[in-house]
């Protein structure tokens, strides 16, 4: 599909012209219990740093999420040899703001990494995400090898009974999740619970035993303890890498949630479709794993 | 002349790119830019002799240089160039290092071996088989002893430290590599042929140059007619036999105080160990390759004449059927000249099982066919593979591309913004691309098994294939 058809488009057309149709909704939600604690934020038209920092002064500041001396791991969707403006990989200013808020907060040290499906070197760096990390004081780390996994147990889970994750994974005290919104060919929609994908070693045993199911049961295992959704651009079509710009919008948007279900299911409606369409957040919804009706939710919505 | 500097500096020269080029083949960090390859591997002579042959429009002028190095200085190349002569004088300085100080003698020139061998290696490329040259040329075969037999080694060493430093947090000075294992008849092969050089090395110094090596044969016979050129001067000589000693290439014959220049390395070590002021390094009279004097032949010398005849018929006849075999194989380069990507057909129905029904040649190599007749399988693209989908074949090319590089997918994918094998190829074997090109380059063609896909088999979704497909030629639609 081309660009322009695109957004004459009905469902590009409410995301391009102002997201009437899905933020609308969201809106109209939050009225009468904006005094309780906030469940999610989402944000939008600023810079990813602005919206960010925005977001989680909203959620109460980054101190509430990570403690002094804490070993923080942030886990950004790194995947593709792709720069920034390709809306493949999440946006390297927003992964370098929350690097530099969590060291505030006091954090002992930042590691970011990913299981890229490119060659690894390669999209650390073209991604822009090495050199953001590495000016904040944050640390690379690599995923490439099978030696940096470690085997563990998935109790509660229907297919996905053990798996082999990234040793960071297991040793860090906070994990936060930073995926960018994106069409994708095998999931449908790539967000926070497929971003998950990344931290795993053998992805292809999650292909062969039904995706979507296996994406919900990793949940069993470990759910990050905060979710940040990239929408800064948005690969629309032809994802999870994309053919060309042709392919991506600009949104300028960000949603933060400690439920990844939700965050999920919000960033979905933000998309053009609905939750329960995709069968992961369908499934992990199910499984209790967190909440898909946002009508239940404490939602801020912030318009910079 | 200073001939301690001289040799001082031939052996700088040699550590250098020794050094050099081992860095470069085990190299799994990607260290060194594309520039970095072209320039390290530029003077090596059957690459860029192959190179200046199979790709039109380029001269690759390594070969020329080393062509013109020798009939000035001699088998220079050989000395301070060629990583695996360089290598031999590494395993000769440590054999001289043990306990018994090994002492070199004058040998018999292994003269109808070498040329025989010279011919047969040369002979085969008429019918488009370059076997031979791959298992024997010196570049190549030090290309993959490097990668099946040092790599490892220095993988093995990384991952133990980086593995230690992971623990204390620290993941930004080593990390963690996954070797692909080498099949293991290659390795085998490599090993095979790592052992005998070693030994070789060990107790006999150069002897594969001067016995095996294709280049060292063809150099060495141009170097008879060297310029600059090891002299003996048979009025200061006293026959103190210091300088056979030294002598690598077992080549300096006291007894008639002649050195054979067709194996002189010009290693300069007999130069800085003469005591008697004999012998000297400077361009060589006219008498020096005039025939040898023929006073009182003893039975030693005739049977050495008898020998020295036949090799240069041998030679003679090796080098006209080399320029045909050269000129024949650049022919059917030029029928393939339009990019031509072999057709793969799948077998008869679709079956469960997967049969290929052809090997995957390197993006660039044009053809399965041309590529077998070109590459000498020194691996260092399978080194410089970011993916690690570029393998040493075994019999995927049937006998005739063993140990040159295919595409193996269950390694790895050809990424669609990568060239760096065409890059780093120094025969010619993978031509240069550019992006552009290699963006419209069909390396093969995919065939789709709808009985084996997991969407057909398991009614879940998947979709890996067209997730890393960049053009979205492979695209999923709505199924079941």
């Amino acid at each position: 599909m081309e660009r322009r058809k695109f957004i004459t488009s009905g469902i590009g057309a409410g995301i391009a012209t102002g997201a009437a149709i899905t933020f609308g909704g969201i809106d109209n939600l939050m009225a009468g219990n904006s005094a309780a604690p906030y469940d999610m934020v989402a944000v939008r038209g600023g810079e990813p740093d602005v919206m960010f920092d925005k977001g989680i002064e909203a959620l109460g500041g980054m101190s509430k999420f990570v403690k002094p001396g804490q070993k923080v791991l942030i886990k950004p969707n790194i995947g593709w040899d792709r720069v920034p403006e390709r809306g493949a990989n999440t946006n390297p200013i927003l992964v370098k703001r929350i690097v530099e808020q969590c060291l505030k907060a006091g954090a002992k040290e930042v590691f970011v990494f990913d299981h890229t499906c490119h060659e690894w070197t390669k999209c650390y760096k073209n991604s822009g995400i090495e050199a953001a990390v590495t000016a904040a004081g944050g640390k690379m780390v690599p995923g490439d090898s099978e030696r940096y996994y470690q085997k563990v147990e998935v109790t509660g889970s229907s297919k996905l009974k053990e798996m082999k994750v990234h040793e960071l994974l297991i040793s860090s005290d906070v994990f936060i999740n930073v995926p960018i919104l994106k069409h994708h060919s095998s999931s449908k929609i790539s967000i926070s619970m497929k971003n998950m994908m990344g931290c795993v070693w053998d992805r292809g045993f999650w292909h062969k035993n039904d995706l979507h199911q296996c994406i919900a049961d990793f949940l069993h295992y470990k759910k990050p303890d905060l979710n940040v959704v990239d929408a800064y651009y948005v690969l629309k079509q032809n994802g999870p890498m994309g053919v060309s710009l042709d392919d991506v919008i600009t949104m300028k948007s960000l949603i933060i949630s400690k439920d990844i279900v939700a965050a999920d299911a919000a960033a979905t409606k933000f998309f053009g479709k609905n939750p329960a369409e995709i069968n992961h957040i369908q499934m992990a919804y199910a499984a209790g794993l967190g909440e898909m009706d946002l009508s239940k939710l404490n939602i801020n919505r912030i318009n910079l | 002349m200073n001939f301690l500097l001289l040799k001082r500096l031939r052996v700088g020269i040699s550590v250098f790119f020794l050094a050099f080029l081992v860095l470069l083949f085990i190299d799994f960090r990607k260290s060194f830019p594309k520039e970095v390859y072209e320039w390290a591997v530029s003077l090596q002579f059957v690459p860029s002799l192959l190179k200046t042959i199979s790709v039109s429009g380029v001269v690759a002028f390594g070969f020329i240089i080393v062509l013109l190095l020798t009939i000035l200085f001699g088998r220079v190349y050989c000395s301070m160039l060629c990583p695996l002569g360089i290598f031999q004088d590494f395993v000769s300085w440590l054999s001289g290092k043990t306990k018994k100080k090994r002492k070199y003698k004058y040998q018999k020139a292994w003269t109808i071996l070498r040329y025989t061998l010279l011919a047969i290696a040369v002979l085969p490329l008429l019918f488009g088989s370059i076997t031979l040259v791959t298992l024997l040329d010196p570049y190549s075969l030090f290309g993959r002893i490097s990668t099946t037999l040092f790599k490892p080694v220095v993988v093995v060493f990384n991952n133990l430290f980086a593995a230690g430093f992971a623990k204390a947090d620290i993941y930004n000075w080593l990390y963690r590599y996954d070797m692909v294992p080498v099949p293991s008849a290659i390795l085998i092969i490599t090993t095979f042929f790592m052992a005998g050089i070693v030994l070789a090395a060990f107790y006999r110094g150069r002897l594969y140059c001067n016995a095996v090596c294709p280049v060292g044969t063809f150099l060495g016979f141009i170097s008879k007619f060297s310029i600059f050129k090891i002299t003996l001067d048979k009025n200061q000589c006293t026959k103190c036999g210091r300088c056979a000693r030294v002598c690598k290439s077992e080549c300096i014959d006291l007894k008639t105080q002649k050195i054979d220049y067709s194996r002189c390395v010009a290693c300069y070590n007999c130069l800085t160990v003469c005591t008697d002021r004999a012998m000297t390094y400077k361009p060589a009279r006219s008498e020096a390759i005039v025939k040898p004097e023929r006073v009182a032949p003893t039975a030693a010398a005739k049977s050495k004449r008898a020998v020295s005849d036949p090799s240069k018929r041998n030679f003679l006849i090796t080098g006209i059927v080399g320029v045909a075999a050269l000129y024949g194989f650049k022919a059917p380069e030029i029928q393939t000249e339009p990019k031509k990507t072999k057709v793969i057909k799948p077998k008869g129905e679709s079956t469960v099982p997967e049969k290929k029904t052809s090997p995957v040649s390197p993006p660039g190599s044009r053809s399965v066919e041309r590529f077998n007749k070109i590459c000498t399988g020194c691996s260092l693209c399978v080194s410089a593979c970011p993916t690690k989908v570029l393998q040493p074949a075994f019999l995927e090319y049937g006998l005739i591309g063993m140990m040159q590089p295919h595409m193996n997918y269950r390694k790895g994918l050809c990424e669609f913004d990568c060239n760096l094998c065409s890059d780093v190829c120094p025969t010619g074997a993978i031509v240069p691309i550019t992006m552009e090109a290699k963006h419209l380059l069909q390396i093969g063609q995919v065939h789709f098994e709808k009985k084996n896909c997991i969407v057909e088999t398991e009614k879940t979704d998947c979709g890996a294939c067209s997730e890393h497909c960049p053009t979205k030629a492979v695209h999923m639609v709505p199924y079941g």
